[in-house]
């Protein structure tokens, strides 16, 4: 019942191409020519996120000349200007983030446990509902969200934050850890179970011990998820809760006349995500997917 | 209860409670029913009055009212369109752009890892960066990296926002979404087994054949995924649309979300919100079901054929 599925591996692509042409030169020729469309189009996806990071180290002069200023002295004013308002920012999202994966996990590993080794008939039907609540969209929700966290007193606080990305990321979670957890071999559960190890042993003992990799995979996608969250933060936050994407939100007006001092600002934003993301890249695909696709 | 307590209580044998592990499930169930559940309750319950902030203590019940002002409208439909054009166009571009990129990162050549991080990074951006970074930096007229590209080419700067509004929104949101679908088509073909193209190449299959009879059938899972969350994420879209043109010129780029947020943030209007906010779920399900259908029938066909 429970079979481990082959898993891709993402270092070695298949070589498709080789066997075909008996033309070595002209295989060739054509493989340099789809490497150089591949180079090219990477450049060009890359390129907002690089010329950001080039204008935060101009000075605001040559953040907007024209013609564009490639090579420059890079100057580190832009990053202390922004960083006295980053930092309450930067707390705020990192409490959010953080509190709220730890929330999601407190609440959503041992559902997967349970719906993983001790499946029953409505197993499926909950996996399937709570994914559904994924499809529920923002919007139907914020209203009544917004009039009652403002009569608990939950509007602008971190609490609140943490309970609203902690409802975007439980179904991630409940259902990554679900599908980590039914890759551990039965047999193992079953030993314990002989054994005389009570649930909470099989929990602590090998449940999670062994879906460890899983885990921290499923952990940054979902801090990414909850850092990069706009739509809860501006209609539930204003100043004293106000995560990163407010103060970036902020930008869009008055302060966005200052491109360098924005990139940076922009620049401080991504970057802590771009390495996690970068870092997670072989597990993402899994936790992206709700673990259809590994 | 009390009586099921004390009854472990007196057989010393039984002190190990041994509940049942369907328990554990019920924390994360109730908390996502306390979180989703009610509040979208709420919000049906709250569309079938007249109900502003600017005076709350008023509230008559108007039944329907709210939809069929919300729905009868032009204003109103032209959300609607807006909304089913950006997420249109965003599957559209994302999902042919992100099969060629899968395709072509399924080779061999050097700086190949690389290659795909730097492909994939735009998707790990936060979308109101995404909208500050590209409204100014890129898209400005006077400034714009776009516009001096288009001018050292010979052409005329272009105000990408105010003349090109959806179109420029669809590019930002395009942008962050092609690596989603590149990353997990690319997947998909990882998992192909390499002897079924060798043996339809030894039947003599070209590549067209092989792309359309091996590699599409196998994708189709892929493709499933990629389609259903995108398009459940794309009718979401606000950052983007709040942080660069805030919903305008007029209400050329107001979606759905946007709307709702002016309605009910801007105007006070909860009734009608909470009404839009009724449509935008029923949207979003009905948009997601007749998605997963045109799927699974057209992935059939493909493995029919």
């Amino acid at each position: 019942m429970i079979a481990t599925p082959p898993v891709a591996r993402p270092t070695e692509p298949p070589r498709l191409r080789r066997a075909r042409s008996a033309d070595p030169i002209g295989l060739r020729l054509r493989n340099a020519l789809l490497s150089l469309i591949t180079y090219l189009l990477a450049f060009a996806f890359f390129f907002p996120l690089l010329w950001m990071l080039l204008a935060a180290f101009k000075t605001e002069a040559q953040a907007f000349a024209v013609p564009p200023v490639f090579s420059f002295t890079p100057i580190f004013d832009n990053f202390a200007r922004a960083l006295h308002s980053y930092w309450p920012a930067l707390r705020n999202s990192l409490v959010a983030a953080i509190g709220s994966t730890l929330l999601a996990f407190t609440l959503g590993l041992p559902a997967a446990f349970a719906l993983a080794v001790y499946p029953t008939r409505r197993s499926r039907a909950m996996l399937t509902w709570m994914l559904s609540t994924k499809m529920m969209p923002a919007v139907g929700v914020i209203v009544p969200l917004f009039l009652l966290f403002r009569d608990l007193h939950l509007l602008d606080t971190l609490p609140g934050l943490i309970i609203m990305y902690t409802t975007m990321n439980l179904p991630l979670v409940v259902w990554m850890m679900n599908s980590y957890m039914s890759d551990i071999p039965h047999a193992i559960f079953e030993a314990a179970q002989v054994d005389g190890a009570t649930t909470a042993q099989e929990f602590f003992g090998i449940a999670l011990p062994l879906s460890v990799p899983g885990i921290s995979a499923t952990a940054l996608l979902a801090i990414i998820f909850a850092w990069n969250e706009v739509f809860f933060a501006l209609n539930l936050t204003s100043s004293d809760a106000a995560p990163l994407s407010v103060f970036i939100g902020s930008f869009k007006t008055s302060e966005g006349l200052f491109w360098a001092q924005m990139s940076a600002a922009a620049t401080l934003t991504v970057l802590p995500v771009l390495i996690f993301g970068w870092v997670a890249q072989r597990q993402l695909v899994r936790g992206l997917s709700f673990g259809a696709v590994k | 209860m009390t009586v099921r307590v004390s009854n472990v209580a007196r057989k010393p044998a039984e002190r190990r409670l041994r509940f049942t592990p369907g328990v554990l499930v019920w924390p994360a169930l109730g908390f996502l029913i306390l979180t989703t559940q009610i509040p979208f309750l709420l919000t049906i319950y709250y569309s079938l009055f007249r109900y502003s902030l600017v005076d709350p203590l008023r509230r008559p019940f108007i039944g329907l009212n709210n939809y069929a002002s919300l729905l009868s409208d032009p204003a109103n439909l032209r959300v609607i369109l807006n909304t089913l054009v950006l997420t249109g166009g965003t599957l559209i571009i994302t999902v042919g752009l992100g099969a060629c990129l899968a395709l072509l990162l399924n080779r061999r050549f050097p700086g190949r890892s690389l290659v795909r991080t730097l492909l994939m990074s735009s998707f790990l951006v936060m979308p109101v960066v995404t909208a500050v970074v590209w409204k100014n930096m890129l898209m400005n007229p006077v400034f714009g990296f776009l516009s001096w590209l288009v001018t050292t080419m010979g052409g005329q700067p272009v105000d990408w926002l105010a003349r090109y509004p959806m179109a420029s929104i669809i590019t930002m949101v395009s942008w962050e979404w092609t690596p989603f679908a590149m990353l997990i088509l690319l997947t998909g073909l990882q998992s192909l087994p390499e002897d079924q193209l060798e043996a339809a190449r030894l039947d003599g299959a070209n590549a067209a054949q092989e792309f359309r009879h091996i590699v599409l059938p196998h994708w189709s899972r892929a493709l499933e995924v990629v389609i259903l969350l995108e398009t459940i994420a794309v009718l979401q879209v606000y950052g983007e649309i709040y942080a660069s043109t805030s919903g305008g010129p007029g209400d050329a780029t107001t979606n759905l979300p946007y709307f709702i947020y002016q309605k009910a943030f801007a105007e006070y209007s909860i009734g009608v919100a909470s009404a839009a906010g009724v449509i935008a779920v029923i949207l979003t399900n009905i948009l997601a079901i007749f998605m997963l259908r045109l799927i699974s029938r057209g992935s059939q066909e493909g493995a029919s054929a």
